[in-house]
């Protein structure tokens, strides 16, 4: 028999944590806390479909969460502070944030540098950034928010799905489609495999990079307006170390951190267990939040050793593994 | 333009090709001619510029110097890509596909049917298998190329050149890893794709596939061109001569009186050594004050027998003894510990560690046989590397600099200075002057001899037969991973030695069709 693929086991993860959870606290089991537990990761849903393309290409983005930061100040100095419209404010800071994606992308690839380093360096610019324009929290009370706060889609049994878990679900779909069944999703994979090969079979590495950390800055960029309707504010130090809390959500959902594999379906679900550990955690009410942490860094070796195990298996050679099934 | 006579037009023209890397001239105006629908053997030892060439031709590397027309018209592609386009496609050893990637991924990658923006999966799987079945394929083509063989993935690679319209279909090594069987598969697909008028050029240094599959044969040695000739008039024994040899006169050792050195102590001897798969089993003896040279073909087993000797490989069966006792050599520590030492082949990649000075590389080994806790001090590193310095004549005679700023001859020089301050009893080198110029050439070989006539144990590897002949007292010759023959005194000649490498050949190619 084939092992499991990466994917199917997050998902039997989830859906066993789930029912343990609702073994001990029944009122988990509801549309309330699914729709709650959406809500809440809304923006890390977002911006881990954009870490999951970057990631199968064998790359690494850790601006993101200096970009979300950096993008709710920005909304939140447009909007309250210079009286720009705040559909304006927002189509600025998802320009400028594509930008700054494809600035990075372009360095990488035309310096051939790291990409660890090149977005290190890119995560410090948006975070000081940030600072430079406010270093206080800035409220935003513009109609729009409210409106926005407010607007839900009633599920079954009281549960609310609100505007901002929409804006989540229908990107990770259409990520997953952008992924799984485009010629640009083809060729992100591909660039995971091996640039240098991808290169000589014809694809354009170049432009890729380009293109996939611009996707991922505005994602990032897009979970930073999400971010600022959740919180109602804009702030510099908002989403510290949020971009590794994202990359755990993609390894937990299977991809490959040397890249190469992975789907954004698998992400999701990563994004998913988190969200469902602080649930339980806000449940228990005894547990420290920061049980939350650890409990993702289990998951995350138990997921690393399951991924090397499954690599190492598929390296056995074929006669080896047909005379262990006989 | 005039309608040609010849049967079959040249497709692909090289002309006066020059390529230098610094002062390495790696290619000195080649020429090479393929036609339409023949297959075309490029073939040459190690360093010949096989792969130089392959890399001109397809844009990879730029030319100094040269020509290139395919179909009559100059090309000059600047990129693999840019080749493929112009249709020349190149399929190497290690298959340049995303294992990652679905078969049908791999065929069509960045060229997939499309509609309305998405990639017509159903179609392009129905289209893949198509394609594959015209190369007698049938396999599920939505599976993920690296769970097949590499096979498999080589013909896979060929239907992705030959689809993206290819017109000259360069592989290299393509059968190195590959059983008899799937060469049998591989060949019958590109004689059906030369049948179609496509100009395949075959780079192999097995010499039987050689014979079987191509038209005619183009021979380089040392960067140069040393001759284009019919496969079926051209003999195996003059083939051979042709891809080691100068046309030279016989030589015989140098190193006269062979029955004195019948009486030398025998410093460690291999008995039924060996490791399947890998070489078969052999019996050697190496004596105090003896040169031994390893002689045979790229891929003959020259290597595998010195890695063997000096313990970098473990064998599976055999005795090796040392100075008459039995020892066990698992790993190169064992080898060290026994006092051999060994200078390998890659000497950039596994030899010289170039970011260090020559002091540091000279008491590299002495300082790990000694063990960490007694560090060589200062004074003593000054003092070795000094002596080395001096008594081999290394030059600039700076200890400080780093290796990597040394000429190559000057690094071998560094490599043997650092067994020598180990104290040796065996010393083996794998192809010593490789990549040497002319002067440094003579001089590693002065060096050999006299470190021989102080007693030292040496097992040489070379190319070059002239030289083999020149400073061993026996030679062993190599053929398909097996000793094949020993020739000792006034039997070490270049032309014995070609001889037992054809000779064996022969007798192999008939056993396999008995």
């Amino acid at each position: 028999m084939k092992g499991l693929p990466p994917v199917l086991i997050t998902a039997i993860v989830l859906v066993a944590g789930f029912a343990l959870c609702a073994v001990q606290f029944p009122n988990i089991a509801s549309t309330r806390v699914v729709g709650n537990l959406l809500t809440d990761n809304a923006f890390l849903g977002i911006v881990a479909t954009g870490m999951t393309f970057v990631i199968i290409s064998g790359g690494i983005d850790l601006s993101v969460g200096s970009v979300i930061g950096f993008t709710t100040v920005f909304v939140a100095l447009a909007i309250e502070r210079w009286g720009v419209p705040p559909l304006l404010a927002f189509v600025a800071i998802l320009a400028l944030s594509a930008a700054f994606g494809a600035a990075m992308g372009a360095v990488i690839h035309v310096f051939d540098l790291p990409p660890f380093i090149v977005t290190l360096a890119g995560m410090f610019l948006a975070r000081g950034a940030s600072f430079l324009l406010s270093t206080e929290s800035v409220p935003i009370t513009a109609p729009v928010y409210s409106t926005v706060s407010d607007f839900a889609l009633r599920m079954p049994g009281g549960g609310r799905l609100t505007a901002i878990a929409i804006i989540m679900l229908v990107i990770v779909i259409g990520g997953a489609l952008l992924l799984h069944l485009t010629r640009f999703g083809a060729n992100v994979y591909a660039l995971g495999g091996s640039r240098a090969t991808a290169s000589l079979m014809g694809v354009a590495v170049g432009k890729m990079t380009v293109k996939i950390y611009m996707l991922s800055s505005l994602l990032a960029g897009i979970a930073g307006i999400v971010f600022s309707f959740y919180t109602s504010a804009g702030y510099s130090l908002s989403a510290v170390g949020v971009e590794l809390d994202t990359i755990a959500a993609v390894v937990i959902g299977g991809t490959l951190l040397t890249g190469g594999q992975g789907s954004v379906i698998g992400t999701f679900l990563g994004v998913l267990i988190q969200g469902l550990i602080q649930t339980y955690i806000n449940f228990d009410g005894t547990l420290s939040s920061w049980w939350t942490k650890i409990a993702t860094g289990v998951l995350l070796f138990a997921f690393i050793a399951l991924q090397q195990g499954l690599v190492a298996l598929a390296r056995r050679p074929a006669a080896k593994r047909a005379g262990a099934a006989t | 333009m005039e309608n040609s006579p010849d049967p079959a037009p040249s497709l692909l023209e090289v002309r006066g090709i020059s390529k230098s890397f610094g002062a390495v001239r790696a290619l000195q105006e080649v020429d090479f001619t393929l036609r339409a629908g023949e297959i075309h053997a490029l073939l040459g030892e190690n360093g010949a510029g096989k792969s130089t060439l392959i890399k001109v031709i397809t844009g990879v590397f730029p030319r100094d110097a040269g020509i290139v027309r395919l179909g009559g018209e100059e090309v000059a592609p600047r990129s693999a890509k840019a080749a493929l386009q112009a249709g020349i496609a190149t399929v190497y050893q290690e298959v340049n596909l995303l294992p990652n990637l679905s078969v049908a991924q791999n065929l069509f990658l960045d060229r997939q049917p499309m509609r309305f923006g998405i990639v017509r999966e159903g179609e392009m799987r129905r289209r893949a298998k198509a394609l594959l079945t015209d190369f007698g394929l049938d396999i599920d083509v939505a599976a993920a190329l690296g769970s097949y063989s590499v096979a498999i993935q080589h013909v896979t690679a060929i239907a992705r050149a030959v689809d993206l319209s290819a017109r000259v279909l360069i592989l290299d090594e393509p059968t190195a890893s590959l059983d008899r069987h799937e060469v049998e598969i591989l060949f019958g697909i590109m004689r059906q794709l030369a049948k179609r008028g496509i100009g395949i050029v075959f780079v192999s240094h097995f010499l039987d596939q050689v014979y079987e599959i191509s038209d005619r044969i183009t021979v380089l040695r040392n960067g140069r061109l040393v001759g284009e000739r019919e496969t079926a008039s051209l003999p195996r024994l003059e083939l051979i001569r042709m891809m080691l040899g100068r046309e030279l006169a016989e030589t015989t050792s140098a190193r006269a009186s062979a029955g004195e050195h019948r009486a030398r102590e025998v410093c460690a001897s291999f008995e039924n050594y060996g490791k399947a798969g890998y070489v078969a089993p052999f019996n050697l003896e190496l004596r105090h004050g003896e040169v031994v040279g390893l002689a045979g073909l790229l891929g003959s087993g020259r290597t595998e027998t010195a890695r063997l000797v000096f313990g970098a490989e473990r064998a599976d069966g055999g005795q090796a003894t040392v100075e008459g006792a039995p020892v066990r050599l698992q790993s190169p520590r064992d080898g060290v510990r026994h006092g051999f030492g060994y200078c390998p082949e890659e000497r950039k990649t596994d030899g010289i560690v170039a970011e260090l000075t020559v002091r540091e590389n000279i008491v590299l080994a002495l300082q790990a046989k000694r063990g960490l806790h007694r560090p060589l001090s200062r004074r003593e590193q000054d003092e070795i590397a000094s002596r080395y310095v001096r008594m081999l004549d290394i030059r600039p005679p700076d200890p400080e600099r780093a290796v990597g700023l040394l000429s190559g001859g000057n690094q071998q020089k560094v490599l043997l200075a650092r067994w020598l301050a180990t104290s040796p009893r065996l010393l083996v080198l794998d192809e010593p002057t490789r990549g040497i110029d002319v002067g440094a050439h003579a001089e590693i070989i002065r060096l050999i001899r006299e470190l021989c006539d102080d007693g030292l144990a040496l097992l040489v590897i070379s190319s070059e037969l002239d030289e083999i002949v020149t400073y061993s007292d026996r030679v062993v010759v190599l053929r398909d991973r097996a000793h094949v023959e020993e020739l000792a005194g006034e039997a070490i000649d270049v032309g014995n030695i070609l001889a037992a490498i054809a000779a064996d050949s022969v007798a192999v190619a008939l056993e396999a069709h008995t």
